[in-house]
């Protein structure tokens, strides 16, 4: 934590967590008998329980969304630029939940957690989780917490499919649907750059068919090449220029295959990092996740027959250096939304960092984000 | 309010599907949504614009007209209205088709080059007009297709596009009897209802 909290900050939060026995129908076929969810709220849930906003987060995203767990902790949470007092998701009038999905690697249960009927890790085991389960978990923390309807429900790339994903499933139970550089389903492209992240992972002679934990080690070098992938596709050209251009780390090129620029150096460290604080199960099963994606394949291929059930008004955010989940995506969203006659505003928001923008404060992006979050709601539809 | 919007408005029935190419800031959509109880979106390029749209509550989708509307059913809004846009786009006669393909009716809007001031302009300075309506230079101007009240006609009719209803005013933004007699010299900006034949 910085030396002083700021006072546009949350401040000093808690997880809190709950525990779930009733049995999870998953997508896959499979059940999760009981799962435990980790989160954190910020704000406070009005009288009439109408301010609450949940947060969906992406592929390597937690439920510490702002502030600080502790006076040590020297970064706040992954989304802190949005949210807090007098920003876009003001905690002063909004009651904001943030998750950690079922799946993921930050307390709620997942491939680390001990699966109760073997006593032993789930690992690989832990069933494959679609963004539809997702949701359906995040229902029933919305009942636990006595939310019958969101006032909003928001998310960026992954966390922006859950966002979607809730106007079709849960169409009563929010007012609000705010995407930000998502996509309705995910390319060959998209899926290619997801299998070669997997290939990494499963190809480390530390992954061990993923039952790691038992051999008492972690396939670290896989999941950094994984994240180095990833985060090569979430950053633009033109960012990277800009950042590193062709910098050397030693100010000389060393002819042998150890670092010479300082975008290797960066990459590396990003990587390093990562899997120091990752697990590669959870990795795995998010990507497939954002394969798996796709919620007009129940409806003949057609997005806006999908969402003619949906009642709440949407915004749509995308990027224009963005190209892993480019502003051509976004679109297609919204053209199904027009289609099935549904409000919507659209703004590709002009941001040199490419799919990471999501994370930055850009002016026009925040302030569309908080004035459609203030607008009222027509309950004609 | 400018004075052609306060005038397309009684052409709009109430609780209409309307969509506004060009929408601007939004106060023509939030003023029919007030008045007339219209649903639908705004059609907007620029990034301010689109902002003050959604502080006014109205839902806006960023598009470049350039770029289509193929995307848009056919006959989806009761109403789509440009105004002052027109002249603004590379293809207008086929803008103009994709009008009439998703919406029931239009109303068009736009500044009359056939103007006296800008015909004087011409005529006697040798200069490209710079006026009230069309007040830029032939170089930064956005306003590529000039038009007047004759050629957009010329062009319905070619396109078996059927006048509904028009309206002319002057510079004042005012109809008066001189400007409806002689419209295509004395009329500043045009409001034409239209629908396909």
């Amino acid at each position: 934590m910085p030396s002083q909290i700021p006072a546009d900050s949350v401040g000093l939060v808690d997880p809190q967590s709950a525990y779930f026995d009733e049995p999870l129908p998953l997508r896959s076929g499979r059940t999760l008998p009981s799962y435990t969810l980790m989160y954190e709220t910020y704000g406070t849930l009005n009288a009439e329980r109408s301010n609450a906003i949940l947060i969906c987060h992406a592929l390597s995203g937690h439920h510490h969304a702002a502030g600080f767990h502790s006076e040590s902790e020297t970064k706040p949470g992954w989304w802190d630029a949005a949210i807090g007092p007098g920003k876009p998701l003001d905690t002063h009038k909004y009651f904001i939940v943030s998750l950690n999905n079922l799946g993921g690697c930050h307390g709620s249960t997942g491939p680390t957690s001990v699966d109760p009927e073997t006593g032993e890790p789930y690992g690989p085991d832990f069933p494959i989780m679609a963004v539809r389960d997702w949701v359906k978990s995040q229902a029933r923390l919305a009942d636990r917490l006595g939310i019958e309807k969101w006032h909003a429900v928001v998310g960026g790339s992954l966390g922006g499919m859950q966002a979607l994903r809730w106007s079709i499933d849960f169409p009563d139970r929010l007012d609000r649907c705010v995407i930000i550089a998502a996509a309705p389903k995910l390319t060959a492209q998209n899926i290619a750059f997801n299998e070669v992240a997997r290939q990494a992972i499963t190809s480390d002679p530390d992954f061990h068919q993923g039952y790691y934990y038992k051999h008492d080690t972690l396939p670290r070098k896989g999941l950094a090449l994984a994240r180095m992938l990833g985060h090569i596709t979430y950053l633009s050209d033109d960012s990277m220029r800009e950042k590193f251009g062709r910098d050397l780390k030693t100010g000389k090129l060393n002819f042998n295959y150890e670092i010479d620029f300082e975008v290797e150096s960066y990459l590396r460290y990003q990587g390093e990092r990562f899997s120091d604080s990752f697990d590669a199960n959870t990795y795995l099963l998010m990507t497939k996740a954002l394969d798996y994606y796709d919620p007009a394949a129940d409806f003949n291929d057609d997005l806006s027959q999908c969402l003619a059930g949906s009642r709440c008004k949407f915004l749509v955010v995308s990027f224009s250096t963005d190209w892993r989940f480019s502003p051509k995506r976004s679109k297609e969203i919204v053209d199904a939304l027009v289609r099935s006659q549904k409000p919507v505003t659209y703004l590709e928001v002009d941001a040199p960092q490419g799919h990471d923008a999501f994370l930055f404060p850009i002016p026009e992006y925040f302030s569309i984000l908080r004035n459609f979050l203030a607008q009222e709601t027509r309950h004609a539809q | 309010m400018r004075s052609d919007m306060s005038l397309l408005t009684r052409w709009i029935q109430p609780n209409e599907r309307v969509l506004d190419l060009g929408c601007g800031d939004g106060e023509l959509l939030a003023h029919l949504k007030r008045e007339k109880n219209v649903s639908g979106y705004g059609m907007e390029i620029d990034t301010q614009n689109i902002l003050k749209c959604v502080e006014r509550q109205v839902d806006v989708i960023q598009q470049d007209l350039n770029e289509g509307l193929a995307y848009v059913d056919d006959q989806s809004f009761d109403t789509v209205i440009m105004t002052q846009s027109l002249q603004q786009t590379r293809e207008p006669d086929l803008l103009l088709e994709e009008i009439l393909r998703i919406g029931k009716r239009a109303i068009i809007s736009f500044p009359n080059f056939g103007h006296w001031t800008t015909r004087f302009y011409l005529g006697f300075r040798g200069k490209m007009p710079i006026t009230r309506s069309l007040p830029f230079r032939w170089y930064d101007t956005p306003n590529i297709r000039l038009i007047t009240f004759k050629d957009f006609e010329i062009l319905c009719r070619e396109h078996g596009i059927r006048i509904l209803k028009k309206t002319v005013v002057d510079n004042e933004h005012a109809e008066n009897w001189k400007v409806k007699m002689f419209p295509n010299i004395l009329g500043e900006i045009a409001l034409y209802h239209i629908e396909k034949i």
